[in-house]
């Protein structure tokens, strides 16, 4: 492998890490902060794609279906929050598995009979559907690297967001002493329910921002799901820094251990979740909650 | 013992040869209207799930073959029983059984799923019921289990591989990569093509591999780049096959090194894949726009009957009819005589829309394999890849 192969293989890395990254981190941000373990958060990815697909479809542009996206997006999840997860926070885990097991069914089904269940592509705008010369025979889709930006914004945001700013202190401290920001004064319920609808919004716009580049099929939720608890159990659960660097880790892995180990690819990943769970139980970053 | 007490023995025994003897009459009226009666066939096939639109095709291709010939096969009628499969292996055994045991169906049709379909062949096996596959290309149904009573009208998972591998000698390729799924199905295609590609004088340099069902495959198309082989074969389908096409585009790689794939990369994704399967080569039993008069006459016929359509897998079925029809006119619809019966269907000549059909001594189904290019979204023939090519049948001891 020469070195401009090289560098291909690790821009893909970075690439497929941030778009983990992105789904990720709202899975971690529901799960470490509210306590519940969300199954259904890969059927927010899920519609989030079929959305753009439908939305690009009717507006014309994929930029104003997405803007358009995560407004319904945050709508969705502050209802959501709202209707079933707000009874979930008492209740043992294996309750929340079931509620949000059934939402998954929920879901696919309504996409099948709203969309069906054919596979659908969505085109990229025309002013990024170019591709960058990379090596002597391949290319680099412009809009790829438009993912990856728009991944690193969104990480930016959302740190500066948690660290900086007054809702941010209020989601860390409700995070590590739920009772404590209550007696406060702070709507500790109205909290929460922002942070679901964040954590929804994200999800559904990593699935609407990679529709172009991947493709919209059914269960495509569930493929995702999987590799985001990784993410989050690599990077210890709740924090945001744990999954960038989690997400990033398993892109590595994955990327060059089908280029290396191609008989092992499908395992490796949960060979590196087994080996940091050995070396820290807890996750890479599970001291800070952001 | 006294009187009594033989006289109630002798009552018992009476009654109980007499609840035999009624037994008996009721078993053997039942056998005696089984053979006027109607012929039971029983359809296993996805009716819900991600393969539910290539089930009822599948019904439908058969149930237009049967209503052609008014209704009945054999000089009997054919009534219907059908299980939904789901597509779900883990359910197989016990949905295959509610055909087999509670319906009791003289013949089993099915399914699409490979999973699905091992647990099938297994029944099958099992009870001794006659099976005809009309899609699952699993290779091992005609091959290590294949049986006197299972047929498929449909193809083996190498068959596309092998035409494709051809095609790939005579453009003088040199050196290939294959790329697919790590399952059965994908590995099964892959070896098809490495067999005839090398046996033309080509080479395969790599087979690279992904975790089904996952669709990441930038690393791996990186990979291709840097080997710089003279072209690429590939199994992908559905939702997997949409991706990989549009992706290898976007890498810039479809101007540069040929794409080449078994023809379900294209089947039923144009429409998502857009113009990224421009030009693309892939070989299947089936093509669009063949213009023979008996597909003509199938395509009307079947457009009339459904308002929709016809595709491949509605041909699969209206076949499994026509195989159903050459066992059953051989006994004039007498199901006793098994024998006759499945010695009339391995022997079949059927003239399929897809072109003339007949079967291999491991009754797997042998066709002409067309070579298409994706044109304006459509899926059309400009050669013959291979003519009345057969599947090797590994491991099969029939014939």
């Amino acid at each position: 492998m020469d070195v401009s192969i090289l560098l291909i293989q690790i821009l893909n890395s970075v690439q497929y890490g941030l778009l983990l990254f992105l789904v990720a981190s709202g899975l971690t941000l529901i799960f470490g902060i509210m306590g519940v373990i969300n199954l259904a958060h890969g059927s927010f990815y899920m519609l989030g794609a079929y959305a753009a697909f439908t939305l690009s479809a009717l507006t014309g542009n994929l930029f104003i279906a997405i803007a358009l996206g995560v407004v319904l997006a945050v709508a969705f999840g502050y209802l959501l929050e709202w209707v079933f997860f707000s009874f979930l926070y008492r209740r043992d885990h294996l309750q929340q598995v079931l509620l949000t097991y059934g939402l998954i069914l929920i879901f696919e089904e309504l996409r099948s009979i709203v969309v069906g269940d054919d596979v659908h592509g969505v085109a990229a705008p025309a002013a990024l559907a170019g591709s960058i010369p990379l090596g002597t025979t391949m290319t680099y889709p412009v809009y790829n690297l438009l993912i990856s930006a728009a991944c690193l914004v969104v990480a930016a945001l959302l740190f500066g967001l948690l660290r900086y700013t007054r809702l941010g202190m209020m989601i860390r401290a409700g995070a590590s002493n739920r009772e404590m920001v209550r007696s406060l004064g702070i709507d500790i319920e109205f909290l929460f329910r922002v942070v679901f609808a964040l954590g929804v919004a994200l999800a559904a716009f990593a699935g609407m921002i990679s529709a172009p580049a991947s493709s919209v099929y059914p269960g495509m939720g569930n493929q995702v799901l999987i590799i985001c608890f990784v993410v989050v159990v690599i990077g210890g659960i709740g924090s945001v820094p744990g999954a960038l660097v989690a997400a990033l880790l398993i892109g590595f892995v994955d990327t060059f251990g089908k280029v290396f180990l191609a008989d092992y690819a499908g395992i490796l990943i949960y060979l590196l979740m087994a080996v940091i769970l050995v070396w820290r139980p807890e996750g890479l970053f599970r001291e800070s909650a952001v | 013992m006294t009187t009594n007490e033989q006289l109630r023995q002798r009552r018992r025994l009476v009654q109980a040869l007499g609840a035999a003897g009624a037994l008996g009459a009721i078993g053997g009226a039942r056998l005696a209207w089984a053979q006027t009666g109607k012929v039971k066939v029983g359809f296993m096939l996805p009716y819900t799930g991600t393969y539910a639109a290539l089930g009822r095709a599948i019904e439908n291709g058969f149930k237009l073959y049967v209503k052609e010939q008014g209704g009945k096969l054999g000089g009997r009628e054919i009534e219907y029983a059908t299980v939904d499969d789901e597509s779900e292996p883990p359910k197989a055994a016990d949905n295959v059984n509610k055909l087999i045991k509670r319906d009791n169906v003289d013949v089993i049709v099915g399914t699409v799923h490979s999973g699905v379909q091992m647990a099938i062949v297994k029944a099958a096996r099992d009870n001794n019921t006659l099976l005809i596959i009309p899609n699952a290309g699993v290779d091992e149904a005609t091959g290590p289990l294949c049986a006197p009573n299972i047929f498929r009208v449909s193809f083996s998972n190498s068959q596309p591989g092998l035409a494709m591998g051809m095609v790939a000698a005579q453009k003088k390729y040199k050196t290939a990569v294959t790329i697919t799924w790590k399952y059965a199905a994908g590995e099964q295609s892959i070896g098809g093509f490495k067999e005839t590609f090398q046996k033309g004088g080509g080479k395969v340099v790599k087979e690279l591999f992904v975790p089904f069902p996952t669709v990441e495959f930038q690393a791996l198309l990186t990979e291709i780049a840097s080997l710089k082989p003279d072209c690429v074969y590939t199994f992908f389908a559905g939702g997997g096959a949409v991706k990989f096409v549009k992706d290898y585009a976007a890498a810039g790689l479809k101007d540069r090194i040929p794409l080449l794939g078994a023809g379900f990369l294209t089947d039923g994704t144009l429409d998502a894949q857009g113009a990224a399967a421009d030009g693309l080569l892939t070989t299947l039993h089936y093509a669009d726009n063949l213009k023979t008069p008996r597909n003509n006459a199938f395509r009307l016929g079947y457009a009339k009957a459904y308002d929709t359509k016809a595709d491949v897998y509605a041909v699969q079925g209206y076949d499994s009819g026509q195989l159903l029809a050459v066992g059953l006119n051989a006994v004039n619809g007498d199901l006793h005589k098994r024998p006759e019966m499945i010695k009339a269907m391995a022997a079949a000549k059927i003239d399929s829309p897809r072109g003339a059909i007949t079967l291999s001594p491991s009754h797997n189904v042998v066709q002409d394999f067309y070579l298409r290019r994706v044109e304006n979204g459509e899926n059309n023939s400009i050669a013959v890849a291979a003519k009345a090519l057969a599947d090797p049948g590994r491991g099969c001891k029939l014939g």
